[in-house]
């Protein structure tokens, strides 16, 4: 499959830095300090820098941060600040306001964790999460997210392919689809009192879909484990799919025959399809979805910007699609 | 005594203008999160919502306690409403649109709740046009006819409101103003069955 990067003739970092350099760049960007770095080391000091600039740097000092390569399949875009990433989300189980999730997420214990594998694999088995952070090396992908509100952000997440965890499980011939499901527990999750949806939330992916290099088993974003708000400790990242398709807070991956009939669509079954690929050429019944607004860049006083096909990912995902009628299949 | 009631009036037009600063203002200081203008557009159709269903409180509330003065809060209250409306309006036509004309025709003929919303806000244009003295002396009789338009209007702007929530699955605040604006409409049918 043709993979199209969107800077070609720079180098990641990652090819171009020694990777003990890499792995110790904070260290050695501390024990330098600030300035006198560049004096003092200046070979190692731009190819440190470098590096550095590459992980975007969390907003949270307690969190656990994550040494994760930069990703060729990384967009160049300006990412959303930390801030705006982290204080305006969609999570229902906390609540269904924007800010719910960063009020209430706290109450979420993240450990111990475990994720369950099961239905049509030949090795069903559970994944501890301390196994699930280092299943695969870690790759910092800074992604577009496309809410299907009409708002957007670019965030850097951190995490490894899907089909690294999909592999180790042996999917049998009769997986077809994947099903994505979250934590419903009423003790740590407020907005489960309120059944503003079938709980527990459920996601579904095309096994194809699911096993695309783009699609992203995500543990951090800006350099750090996940914060609870954004779907801690381990969450699914389907950049070209609106942005309700990236299920949060996992316990659950399951393999099945049928088309799963999720969460959304469900509740909504005329504004929410199985795909639910970004489109802007096919409106939600209730709002355009030809164009959007970049949240923490789109000035107060600045036009929303075009939306693009499949969130400017059509060319490495579109041959997914090839020959279906996308606004049957929206 | 009457110097009393022009100071409650005063006070309830200088009150009704609050949320306006504060809509106007968070944006100019970056308090209005992370989104700012969908803070605008939800504070704008909010307030238009209280104020048109205070405004619909005054004759039920004036006939259960006899005060008569209450009456004098009728007008602004309603205007108030008109005023958070045209904010509400111009936050679609210029922050969402950015007065291209083509997408805003399709929005109000596509998506019904953009169509209810836009219905309610015209029919308000000709009640808030009418209500200077002159008017109402002008219009007679003719202006209490005129003015039922306003029930058409509250119950468009709740559907408005309740539609464009209900997708998302949550309706608990459409569903505080429709009753609301039940318990207002049924208490003026009953009055006026009784008569």
């Amino acid at each position: 499959m043709l993979i199209r990067t969107h800077d070609a003739s720079t180098p990641p970092v990652s090819d171009i830095t020694p990777r003990e350099v890499w792995r110790n760049r904070r260290q050695l960007l501390a024990a330098a300090g600030g300035t006198a770095l560049g004096a003092a080391l200046p070979a190692l000091a731009s190819t440190a820098a470098q590096a550095s600039s590459a992980i975007m740097q969390g907003g949270d000092p307690k969190a656990q941060k994550l040494a994760a390569t930069a990703s060729k399949l990384s967009t160049p875009e300006r990412a959303t600040p930390y801030k705006v990433v982290t204080t305006y989300n969609n999570f229902y189980e906390f609540g269904t306001e924007k800010d719910d999730p960063v009020k209430h997420a706290h109450r979420l214990r993240t450990r111990p964790w475990s994720v369950r594998v099961e239905g049509e694999v030949a090795k069903p088995r559970s994944f501890d999460i301390e196994e699930l952070l280092t299943l695969a090396p870690l790759e910092e992908r800074i992604y577009r997210m496309r809410c299907v509100e009409g708002w957007s952000m670019v965030i850097p997440w951190i995490g490894y392919p899907l089909a690294e965890l999909i592999r180790r499980v042996e999917p049998t011939s009769k997986a077809r689809y994947v099903e994505f499901v979250t934590l419903a527990d009423p003790k740590q999750m407020n907005g489960l009192a309120i059944p503003v949806i079938s709980w527990p939330y459920m996601e579904a992916l095309r096994l194809d879909e699911a096993m695309h290099p783009l699609t992203l088993f995500t543990v951090g974003l800006y350099g750090e484990v996940l914060p609870n708000q954004n779907g801690a400790p381990v969450r699914l990242v389907v950049p070209w799919k609106y942005g309700f398709k990236s299920a949060k807070s996992l316990v659950t991956i399951r393999f099945v025959e049928k088309q799963p009939n999720t969460s959304w669509m469900r509740s909504s079954p005329e504004e929410y399809g199985f795909y639910s690929n970004v489109n802007p050429e096919v409106s939600h019944p209730r709002w355009s979805q030809a164009t959007e607004r970049r949240l923490g860049e789109d000035g107060f006083m600045q036009r929303r910007r075009p939306t693009l096909m499949m969130n400017g990912y059509a060319d490495q995902v579109g041959s997914l699609y090839a020959g279906m009628d996308l606004r049957r299949n929206f | 005594m009457r110097l009393s009631i022009a100071w409650i009036r005063g006070l309830v037009i200088a009150a009704s203008m609050l949320p306006m600063v504060r809509l106007v203002l968070w944006p100019v200081l970056d308090w209005a999160g992370a989104n700012p203008v969908e803070f605008v557009t939800r504070s704008s159709g909010t307030w238009t919502l209280v104020f048109l269903l205070l405004a619909l409180s005054v004759s039920p509330l004036r006939r259960l306690t006899g005060a008569g003065w209450l009456m004098r809060l009728r007008r602004p209250l309603g205007l108030a409403s008109f005023a958070y409306a045209l904010a509400h309006l111009a936050t679609w036509v210029w922050l969402e649109h950015w007065f291209e004309i083509a997408p805003m025709i399709g929005d109000v003929l596509k998506r019904p709740f953009i169509t209810a919303g836009f219905a309610a806000l015209v029919l308000l244009i000709p009640l808030a046009l009418t209500s200077t003295d002159a008017m109402v002396r002008r219009l007679g009789r003719r202006w209490s006819t005129l003015h039922q338009l306003v029930y058409a209007a509250a119950v468009l702007a709740v559907l408005h409101y309740w539609w464009h929530k209900a997708g998302k699955a949550d309706v608990t605040e459409p569903a505080l103003y429709a009753l609301a604006l039940a318990l207002l409409l049924g208490w003026r049918l009953v009055a006026r069955l009784r008569r």
